[in-house]
């Protein structure tokens, strides 16, 4: 307990029927996981960069307009909107603290997630097989990186929901895995906002 | 007992409503069929085009922070606004002077070539 109570100054008239060190806990790891997905958001904002600097060089090779197929960018977008939506719901059903919603919801946003997941390694797999993979050409390396860096915070971001579903199975809603549940919602909602950028600059911008 | 109380006092700073994430929900889904279908049915051309998908775009992230992530809407001091602002500042310099240095530089290196090859 003292190692929670080092930075905190009591005020003597505090209530202390209430002594609330996980309270701190909350806000302290949400600022700082809201941090870090800034420093993510200038990571992403170099790939982005680099992509909008090399998309022309093709090499000789297919030209984005060649390769991307709008259609399942468009049901790829859908998809991860939807999972973002229900994860929301899920953390509206951890507020009414019902658990088996929770995790009813968060079942929900893995098998969207996942079925993004799919559609995107199809698309990877059917580009490489084609000859069209990251060693073609400097285009294809930056769209490489810059959507597979996406992707790979997805698959991160589903091993993470899979963990945080079994921690509330076992535990239900605590302080802690409602702090979790918070933490992981920002995850998810900040991938889709890049995606959004992922799905105008990279694919509707390729095909114009 | 303790646990329970601190957990509602948590829940208290949580900010996300059935009414938030539907507006964001139908507003997201809307902005994307319609940047798809400008694109997809060429129904605008070239650099209107171009601009009006960005825009789009920048409408849903904005309508995306606000309702999906309530950016700016934690008690003061925002230390999260903040932080995101400072966030968009480094990530148009880094965008922005990406492209503006590549652009020149494509722009000086191309037409010095034209030049040697039109005194060869």
């Amino acid at each position: 307990m003292t190692d929670f109570t080092i930075h905190h100054t009591p005020d003597p008239q505090a209530d202390t029927s209430l002594p609330d060190p996980n309270q701190d806990t909350f806000f302290t790891t949400v600022l700082g996981f809201w941090m870090y997905l800034m420093t993510d958001c200038v990571f992403f904002a170099a790939f982005f960069a680099t992509y909008a600097v090399l998309h022309n060089n093709t090499f000789g090779g297919p030209s984005s307009r060649e390769l991307f197929s709008l259609s399942t960018a468009f049901i790829e977008t859908m998809i991860l909107l939807c999972s973002s939506v229900t994860c929301g719901m899920a953390m509206l059903a951890a507020l009414r603290g019902k658990k088996n919603q929770i995790i009813a919801w968060l079942a929900v946003t893995f098998l969207l997630g996942a079925s993004f997941m799919a559609l995107e390694l199809h698309e990877f797999t059917h580009l490489v097989e084609s000859g069209n993979s990251w060693t073609r050409s400097a285009f294809l390396s930056s769209f490489f990186a810059l959507v597979g860096t996406h992707g790979l915070h997805v698959s991160i971001g589903l091993l993470w929901m899979f963990v945080v579903t079994m921690q509330v199975f076992y535990w239900g809603v605590t302080v802690d895995t409602f702090r979790r549940l918070v933490v992981f919602s920002l995850f998810w909602h900040f991938l889709d906002v890049v995606w959004i950028f992922i799905f105008t600059f990279v694919y509707l911008m390729g095909v114009i | 007992m303790h646990d329970h109380l601190s957990l509602k006092a948590i829940q208290k700073e949580w900010h996300g409503t059935v009414k938030s994430y539907l507006i964001g929900f139908i507003a997201s889904f809307l902005l994307t069929t319609i940047s798809f279908t400008l694109v997809s049915t060429h129904a605008l051309t070239g650099h209107t085009l171009v601009y009006t998908i960005i825009g789009l775009a920048l409408t849903q992230a904005i309508l995306q922070l606000l309702f999906f992530l309530h950016v700016g809407q934690e008690p003061k001091p925002r230390w999260e606004t903040i932080v995101f602002f400072f966030m968009v500042m480094v990530l148009l310099i880094i965008v922005g002077g990406s492209l503006w240095i590549m652009n020149d530089l494509n722009d000086r290196v191309m037409s010095e070539m034209t030049e040697a090859m039109s005194h060869d």
